[in-house]
C-alpha cells in the first residue's frame, strides 16, 4: 500500500473545510473598510497521519495564510480547522494554548525566525518554558537530544544565531518545532530561502523526522521540484482558491488544470536538447482585492471559453482521488 | 543521504564561555579601535563625570564663599580663573556647576526616554486607538521647540531643582516614544515574534523576552545623545532665570551673573563656563555617536 492510500485509510490529523480568510482593507482618516482582499476564498483539504500535503502557487495566491491560518496565527473569517477530529476553529486563547503544542511551524527566512538575542538552547526550549514542563536539568536534556537529532552538536546550545550558517538556523528552527512532538508541522516554504545544496540537507531530515515520529506536514512551496520529492499529495492554489488537488504522481503525469499545466512546463529540465512544447502564462496574477470574475484563472487560460467568464468552476473529483476546479475538464 | 552534523569550532565554544568581565573588557577594546575619537570623547565624559563626584574634593575654595579682598579679578595665581564680582571663585563654581548639570542632566533623560520608550513600546505593541492617540499627544509635544516647552513648564511648577529635572524630562518624552515604537514595529513583523506566537507564548512574554530586549540599545543610544541637549537646556533655563534659583552654582546660573557684571562682561566670567558647557555637550554627543555606531550597524556610516 502506498503511503498516501494508507494515510488516506485513517483518520485525518488536519481537516480544513471551507476556509475564508478576507483581510480589510481600510483607507482614510477614519479607517472606513474600502474593500476586502480575498486572500483565501474557500479551501479546503485533509492531511492524514505521516503524510505531507504540498501546496504550491505563485507568490500572493494564499498559500501561506492558509498556513497561518490553520495553525491560527491569523483568524480565519470563515470554515473550520479540525485537529485530529477537534474542531479548533473558534478556541479560546486557554484552549488554544494546549492546541499549539500538536501543531508548529518552520519558517521561511532562518534569520528573522530567530531571536538574536537569546541563545540556540533557549529558542529550542522555549517552548518547553512557555507551557512550564520539567525542571531546569530536564528541559537542557531534551533540548540537547533534539539538537542531536537534527544534526548539531550540543556544545552549539550555547552559541547564538549569528554564529550559524543559514543551514544551521534552520535546522534550529526545526528543533524548536519538534521540542513537543507535534503532530503536524506547517513548513512556510522551509527551504526556499537556503542553498540548493542544503535545501537537500533540509529536506531529507524533515522526510527522515517523519518517518520517525509521523509527521504530518503541509508544506507551502513555490518550487516544484522540491514538492514532489517530498509530498505524498500536491493542491495547486490560484488566487485564493485550490484549482487541483490529487496525489503526487497523477499531479505530475496527468495535470488537468490549464494552470498546473503551465506551472509545469515552467519547471526546468536538466537535458538541453530536450525541447518541450512550453505554456508561458501572459500577463500578471490579477489582484485579490478585485478577482476576475467566474474563474479567476480566465484572463490568462488559453483555452477560455465564455462560460468561464461567467460561472465560477466548483472543484470535481475527475477521477478517484484528483479533484480540479475546471469548466472544460 | 546522511546528514552531516556541523560541529562547532573551538573558536566558537571558548567565546561561548568567556566570564563576563573578559567579554565586557574585550567589548571596550573593541569599541576602542572601532570608533577611537569617540572613545576618546566617551573618556572624556568621564573625566567630567569624575569631576562631578569629587567636586568638593578638587574645588579649591566653597563655591558660595565670597573673597572680599579679590571682586571681579582676572585669572592669577590664587584664583587660577579669576572671580566674580562678589570675589567667588570661578574654578570652584565651574567644578560644582558640573555636579547640578550631570544631576540635571542624568535624571531629566533617564526620567523622560525611560518614561517615552515604554511608552513607545505599548503604542507599538498595542497599536490600534491607543497608538493613534498616543502619536497625536506626542507631536503636539513636539510641535514645541524644547527650550519654550521646558521653560513654560518650569515657570508654571516654580523653580528648583525638581522642576528642571521635570520640565526636560518632558521634553525628552517624545524622543523615546517615537523612536522605540518604530523599532517595535519592525520587531513585531519578525517571524521570531510569530514563532513565540506559535507556540502559545502569551503576549506579556513575547514583550518581555522578544521585544524589550532588542530596544535596549537604541535606548541606550538615544538616552547618551540626549543627554547633551539636557545640558543645554538645564544652562539656557539657568540663563535665562527659570532654571535652578541663583545662588547654586550652575553654568547656566554664572554666564546669567556675567551679565550684570557690566556692559562688557568679564572674558573669564563668560569664557570658562561656556567653555565648560561645550565641552560636556561635545563629549556626551561624540560619546553618544560613537555608541551608535558600534550598537546599530543600520546607520553606520550615516550623518
Amino acid at each position: 500500500m502506498t503511503a498516501a492510500a494508507e494515510a488516506a485509510a485513517q483518520p485525518p490529523v488536519l481537516e480544513v473545510e471551507g476556509l475564508k480568510k478576507h483581510f480589510p482593507v481600510k483607507k482614510g482618516l477614519l479607517s472606513r473598510q474600502s474593500g476586502k482582499v480575498y486572500a483565501v476564498d474557500g479551501v479546503s483539504f485533509h492531511i492524514g497521519p505521516g503524510e505531507t500535503l504540498g501546496l504550491v502557487g505563485e507568490s500572493g495566491c494564499g498559500k501561506s495564510t492558509v498556513g497561518r491560518t490553520v495553525l491560527r496565527l491569523i483568524d480565519p473569517t470563515e470554515g473550520a480547522i479540525r485537529l485530529s477530529g477537534r474542531d479548533v476553529t473558534h478556541l479560546g486563547k486557554t484552549d488554544m494554548r494546549a492546541v499549539r503544542r500538536e501543531m508548529q511551524i518552520i519558517f521561511q527566512d532562518p534569520y528573522s525566525s530567530l531571536n538574536p538575542r537569546m541563545s540556540a538552547g533557549d529558542i529550542v526550549g522555549e517552548l518547553l518554558r512557555v507551557h512550564d514542563l520539567g525542571n531546569a536539568a530536564e528541559r537542557e536534556e531534551r533540548v540537547a537530544e533534539l539538537f542531536e537529532r537534527v544534526g548539531l552538536s550540543r556544545a552549539q546550545m550555547k552559541s547564538f544565531p549569528h554564529e550559524f550558517s543559514g543551514g544551521q538556523r534552520q535546522r534550529i528552527g526545526i528543533a524548536r518545532a519538534l521540542a513537543l512532538n507535534p503532530k503536524l508541522i506547517v513548513g512556510d516554504e522551509p527551504v526556499s530561502a537556503l542553498d540548493v545544496s542544503i535545501q537537500a540537507q533540509v529536506i531529507n531530515l524533515l522526510m527522515d523526522l517523519q518517518q520517525e515520529f509521523r509527521l504530518s506536514y503541509l508544506f507551502v512551496a513555490h518550487d516544484l521540484a522540491v514538492v514532489e520529492h517530498i509530498s505524498h499529495r500536491i493542491a495547486v492554489m490560484y488566487l485564493g482558491r485550490i484549482v487541483e488537488y490529487t496525489d503526487k504522481r497523477t499531479l505530475f503525469t496527468d495535470p488537468q488544470h490549464p494552470y498546473t499545466e503551465a506551472l509545469l512546463s515552467a519547471v526546468p529540465v536538466p537535458d538541453p536538447r530536450l525541447r518541450r512544447k512550453k505554456m508561458v502564462l501572459q500577463g500578471d496574477v490579477p489582484s485579490p482585492i478585485n478577482p476576475p470574475s467566474g474563474c479567476h484563472f480566465h484572463t490568462r487560460c488559453p483555452y477560455a471559453e465564455a462560460r468561464c467568464r461567467i460561472e465560477s468552476p466548483a472543484l470535481r473529483e475527475i477521477a478517484p482521488g484528483h479533484t480540479v476546479a475546471c469548466h472544460l475538464r | 543521504m546522511t546528514v552531516q552534523p556541523e560541529t562547532a569550532t573551538a573558536e566558537e565554544s571558548r567565546r561561548a564561555v568567556q566570564p563576563l568581565p573578559i567579554r565586557v573588557w574585550g567589548g571596550l577594546r573593541h569599541f576602542g579601535r572601532r570608533s577611537p575619537l569617540s572613545a576618546f570623547w566617551g573618556c572624556v565624559a568621564l573625566l567630567i563625570v569624575a569631576m562631578a563626584v569629587a567636586a568638593p574634593v578638587i574645588a579649591p575654595y566653597p563655591p558660595l564663599k565670597s573673597d572680599f579682598r579679590s571682586m571681579q579679578k582676572a585669572p592669577y595665581e590664587e584664583h587660577l580663573f579669576g572671580t566674580d564680582q562678589i570675589g567667588r571663585d570661578t574654578l570652584s563654581r565651574v567644578i560644582h556647576g558640573s555636579r547640578t548639570s550631570l544631576i540635571v542632566a542624568f535624571a531629566a533623560v533617564l526620567l523622560g526616554t525611560t518614561l517615552g520608550s515604554f511608552w513607545g513600546l505599548a503604542c507599538g505593541f498595542l497599536g490600534g486607538r491607543f497608538d493613534i492617540v498616543s502619536q497625536r499627544i506626542i507631536e503636539f509635544l513636539q510641535s514645541f521647540p524644547d527650550l519654550i516647552l521646558a521653560m513654560a513648564i518650569a515657570m508654571a511648577l516654580g523653580s528648583g531643582t525638581g522642576t528642571v529635572i521635570i520640565a526636560i524630562a518632558i521634553t525628552r518624552i517624545p524622543f523615546g516614544g517615537r523612536v522605540i515604537r518604530s523599532v517595535v514595529l519592525s520587531l513585531k513583523e519578525m517571524s521570531f515574534v510569530e514563532a513565540a506566537r506559535s507556540l502559545g507564548a502569551s503576549n506579556m512574554r513575547i514583550m518581555l523576552f522578544h521585544i524589550l530586549p532588542q530596544c535596549v540599545a537604541p535606548y541606550l543610544i538615544l538616552a547618551t545623545t540626549h543627554l547633551g541637549v539636557a545640558i543645554i537646556i538645564e544652562a539656557s533655563l539657568g540663563f535665562l532665570g527659570v532654571g535652578i534659583p541663583p545662588p547654586a552654582p550652575t553654568w547656566g546660573n554664572m554666564l546669567a551673573d556675567a551679565l550684570n557684571a557690566g556692559i562688557v562682561p568679564p572674558w573669564w566670567l563668560v569664557l570658562f563656563p561656556g567653555v565648560a558647557i561645550t565641552i560636556t555637550v561635545l563629549a556626551f554627543n561624540l560619546f553618544g555617536d560613537g555608541i551608535r555606531d558600534v550598537l546599530d550597524p543600520r546607520l553606520r556610516g550615516a550623518v
